[in-house]
């Protein structure tokens, strides 16, 4: 698989992000569009509260960008919960045509690529690219139940209660993506659940050795290369990994999971993770910056752990997947 | 780079738990239940239980305490400081049985509670109990 670049330009022409409480205390709290007090955002279970948060996300994008749900070609959406269904439950009143995905936390990149490609195409010209993680949803799914008391590990990373959603056109002004480069699944022996950080590491480094290479640029080349959420465990294991392969990227390199939350005040570990981790993250901030043109070419790295509490279970190693796209302010490119 | 290279790179790099914080936080925070549950049992005593009554009223105000604090979201707050001093008294027990019927409430009281009630206990009373049954048969004949 080779870098793709787009020669129509796909833009995405808004954004939105939606959060719990412990994310809006943390240091980009200020910028998400809309966050809950208890989490739960008016349901009674914390599925039906993560479908909403990708129902309000999307309906705000939907807003901001001036358009209705009915106009969509289609949604990509994911999240991490069985069956997705986080995404099916809380997109069903857009009543525009639905592709559920996975690819745990790399499912916003992955929308994203698969969104460019259709629009590129001709046959789509409005995407929705929503995803969701929830806390709560998500301990007691893949961990333990969520009043369960135990010592964490260093290495361990706190699942991200946020949805965000991006409106990709044909048409438009903003921000706009103009090269992808789809990751491949890799497993370098990592089976510890708590270290996902390190799971996901080989797979970034991969990807993105793989993208300098082909297109022959350096990490100097990109105002900023973000990962999705490899935490500071993964941040130090992809530096390293990058360093080998003879790549500097200690300028320009950050990651979502160590940038939403306070990590001296808040007791995160090694950072957030979750699909909602690089969605809020990206969209509230990165891509705010890019449009306003503070911001030149940046490289964004989806990373996802591809495990299921079933694999853990029997001892299997995590493969991970990282899939990358360069995002530039409109024009900027040519 | 190698799987075996990676997973060595990986187990030299990972940060590692502060252990003395740790089993200093576990002494302190064990040492304090077991401290409280000794009081009660002399007050029980003082009260005209038993001994052997008194030991399981100790445990019955310690689960009850333990199952109280859950509800209320603190227990899980002190545990993940003091580790194995919350988990290895009788209270730790009590936080695994009450923290997954909390949990699966929403599913309803027979698919969610109890289905799920002794999903993180479970193992710990199925070998409890086949121990116990062995000791008793070697108890039985050669006791």
């Amino acid at each position: 698989m080779s870098v793709i670049r787009l020669k129509n330009s796909v833009n995405i022409i808004s954004s939105a992000s939606v959060v719990g409480r412990h994310e809006h205390e943390g240091p980009l709290g200020e910028l998400f569009d809309f966050w809950d007090e208890k989490d739960t955002f008016g349901m009674e279970t914390w599925e039906r509260a993560e479908a909403e948060m990708q129902r309000l996300a999307l309906s705000f994008a939907l807003s901001k960008a001036g358009i209705s749900g009915d106009s969509l070609d289609a949604i990509f959406a994911g999240d991490l919960l069985n069956q997705c269904t986080s995404s099916s439950y809380g997109l069903l009143p857009f009543n525009a045509p639905f592709f559920g995905l996975y690819g745990a936390c790399s499912t916003v990149v992955e929308g994203m690529i698969l969104a460019s490609l259709l629009i590129e195409s001709g046959h789509f010209s409005r995407v929705a690219d929503v995803v969701s993680s929830h806390n709560c949803a998500a301990e007691r799914q893949y961990r333990t139940p969520i009043e369960y008391g135990a010592l964490r590990a260093q290495t361990s990373q706190w699942t991200v209660t946020g949805a965000g959603a991006f409106i990709l056109t044909n048409a438009g002004d903003g921000a706009e993506i103009s090269e992808l480069l789809p990751g491949r699944t890799i497993d370098l022996g990592i089976n510890d659940p708590a270290d996902m950080g390190a799971a996901m590491a080989p797979a970034a480094a991969d990807t993105l050795v793989r993208f300098f290479r082909e297109t022959k640029t350096s990490p100097d080349d990109y105002d900023k290369i973000i990962t999705g959420d490899l935490g500071s465990r993964g941040f130090e294991l992809m530096s390293e990994l990058m360093f080998r392969e003879g790549y500097d990227v200690s300028r320009a390199y950050t990651d979502c999971g160590m940038l939403i939350y306070d990590r001296k005040k808040s007791d995160v570990h090694s950072g957030g993770s979750g699909c909602g981790c690089s969605a809020v993250v990206f969209g509230s901030h990165f891509l705010r910056e890019i449009e306003k043109g503070e911001l030149g070419p940046v490289l964004l790295i989806g990373t996802g752990a591809l495990m299921s509490p079933l694999t853990v279970a029997q001892g299997q190693n995590i493969p991970a997947v990282a899939h990358l796209v360069k995002i530039v302010k409109k024009g900027a490119s040519l | 780079m190698k799987k075996d290279e990676y997973k060595k790179l990986a187990k030299e790099t990972a940060p590692r738990s502060p252990v003395l914080k740790d089993c200093l936080f576990a002494f302190l925070v064990g040492g304090a239940i077991c401290t409280l549950g000794q009081a009660l049992r002399d007050l029980y005593t003082m009260l005209g239980a038993e001994t052997e009554l008194a030991g399981t009223l100790v445990s019955c105000t310690l689960i009850f305490i333990t199952v109280w604090l859950t509800g209320f979201g603190v227990f899980d707050r002190i545990a993940k400081h003091a580790g194995a001093g919350t988990l290895v008294p009788i209270t730790g027990f009590a936080n695994a049985v009450v923290s997954p019927a909390i949990d699966n409430k929403s599913e309803g009281r027979v698919a969610g509670v109890g289905t799920k009630i002794f999903s993180v206990a479970g193992p710990v009373i199925l070998f409890g109990v086949i121990a116990s049954a062995v000791w008793g048969v070697i108890y039985y004949f050669w006791g």
